[in-house]
């Protein structure tokens, strides 16, 4: 066969290939390989594990449906296990689209756990603004955000009794499609005000973080949908991100067989052009 | 397998334009044009509509309308009229009027942005790298420490540009290159499986909640 001819391959037929790919192992259900959480979850999750139980955690949901895939499960994740440690929540989105995701999340977690809203955690929904949200609530978390998603007054919710600023926040979770997301709240708020923080980022950015995990200001870092799926490994709730790795892995396989055999048909077509 | 096809009119609405979306693929089509500008024009009022309800009126309206003379409430007629001085922009003969709330923002953003980069990225970084490159009793770090201080020395010294990469300085930069190359694989290893997450997402979403056939 001559691999040349593949530089004409029309790549629908690719599409196709990977399609089917994503969607045979969903639909049959079969396992290629456990998951195996990195040390990079593992300080995720132990971050939150560590927390004396009933510590207040900010918990930011900075993403929208177009990363749904990746964020959600690791959104969900995370506030199952901070209501399984009976910590106070406080969430918040700096993503227009944020907060009914947020809200879903907290929901399912808070159902599961038996948490009421207002007295276990609250979700004080979206403010515009990007850093200088981040900024303003070093002043004041009260002023910068008055009342909850709901319109309810944060003076009368039970669970914002004694908040003022970042001094009572005892460790922030952000879950960050991209800007504003990890990075802002590391520049504005772990190195201004020193408060522990981890991380769970789309894979397209999650490069960008190692950095900050291996410079200290992260203590854990989820990258994209894999680490998602090896949170809720360790966790204990093998969920939608676990159920998505063999379709990931089946993908990679022949994303990177693709590329193996376009370098070789590009190889073969510069040496029968004597170039 | 069996199907249990969703009864909610919402899951169905967003299936279909999830396949409007999806068509093309195979190539551009009315019915992709017609889901991409109803995104465009949804989006846009959602964004509108939201930052009214959740920054406008809680941060501004209701404190300066509800307790005017309280905890300097009233210098938020400042910002006010800095707001509503941009919209001069739809007026040909006062639209210089805009420059001065623009002013305000260029001035505030980018120096909240530098203390930022300054506190966050730079001083913290450069403590970040400054590391033991023979860690006793632990082989694998100090492998770890010494790549990762070769590898930025390397890769600064390709961005040094005030002598011909020559010799020594020659060779160093061309180190630097390969790890350049190793960070790009890395990225792209990591869009590609942030691209095949999404799809996965929507095959999910198509597949559970509007058909019914995955069993969880």
């Amino acid at each position: 066969m001559n691999l040349t001819s593949l530089q004409r391959l029309d790549r629908r037929w690719i599409f196709l290939a990977v399609g089917l790919l994503v969607i045979v192992p969903l639909l049959f259900n079969f396992h290629i390989a456990p998951v195996q959480p990195s040390n990079r979850s593992r300080g995720f999750y132990d971050a939150i594990e560590k927390m004396p139980e009933g510590s207040v955690v900010l918990l930011s949901g900075d993403y929208d449906p177009g990363t749904a895939a990746e964020n959600y499960p690791m959104h969900l994740a995370a506030a199952r296990q901070l209501m399984r440690r009976n910590m106070k929540i406080i969430a918040l989105a700096l993503y227009p689209a944020g907060p009914p995701l947020t809200d879903q999340v907290l929901r399912i977690a808070g159902g599961e756990y038996h948490k009421q809203e207002g007295v276990d955690y609250v979700n004080l929904g979206y403010k515009v603004g990007n850093e200088l949200v981040m900024s303003q609530m070093g002043q004041s978390i009260p002023n910068t955000f008055p009342v909850d998603n709901r319109g309810v007054s944060v003076k009368l919710i039970p669970v914002m009794k004694g908040i003022q600023n970042f001094q009572q926040i005892r460790l922030i979770v952000n879950v960050s499609a991209g800007y504003p997301g990890t990075k802002e709240w590391v520049q504005q708020v772990v190195s201004r005000y020193h408060v522990p923080m981890v991380a769970g980022v789309t894979a397209v950015s999650a490069p960008e973080y190692y950095p900050y995990l291996q410079a200290g200001q992260l203590h854990g870092l989820l990258g994209g949908m894999a680490g998602a799926a090896e949170y809720e490994v360790l966790v204990g709730a093998p969920a939608l991100a676990t159920r998505g790795m063999d379709a990931q892995s089946l993908a990679h396989v022949f994303i990177a067989f693709m590329i193996v055999l376009g370098n070789l048909a590009f190889a073969g077509s510069k040496k029968g052009n004597g170039r | 397998m069996s199907l249990h096809p969703s009864h909610d009119i919402g899951i169905w609405i967003a299936a279909l334009l999830t396949l409007g979306i999806f068509s093309f693929l195979y190539r551009d089509n009315p019915v992709y044009k017609f889901c991409e500008h109803l995104f465009v024009g949804v989006s846009a009022g959602y964004y509108v509509v939201l930052t009214m309800i959740s920054s406008v009126y809680p941060n501004l309206f209701q404190p300066m309308f509800g307790s005017f003379a309280k905890d300097y409430h009233w210098l938020l007629v400042i910002p006010l009229i800095l707001g509503i001085m941009l919209f001069s922009r739809f007026f040909p003969r006062g639209d210089w009027l805009s420059r001065w709330p623009i002013a305000f923002v260029l001035g505030v953003y980018p120096a909240l942005r530098i203390t930022g980069f300054g506190q966050g990225d730079f001083v913290e970084q450069i403590h970040g790298t400054i590391l033991p490159l023979w860690v006793p009793g632990s082989i694998g770090t100090s492998i770890g420490n010494i790549l990762l201080v070769v590898g930025l020395v390397s890769t600064l010294i390709f961005f040094f540009f005030s002598k011909e990469h020559k010799g020594a300085l020659g060779g160093t930069a061309r180190l630097g290159i390969y790890f350049l190359m190793v960070s790009f694989g890395a990225s792209y290893g990591y869009t590609v499986m942030a691209r095949v997450s999404l799809l996965i997402g929507r095959v999910m979403f198509l597949l559970d909640d509007w058909l019914g056939a995955l069993r969880f």
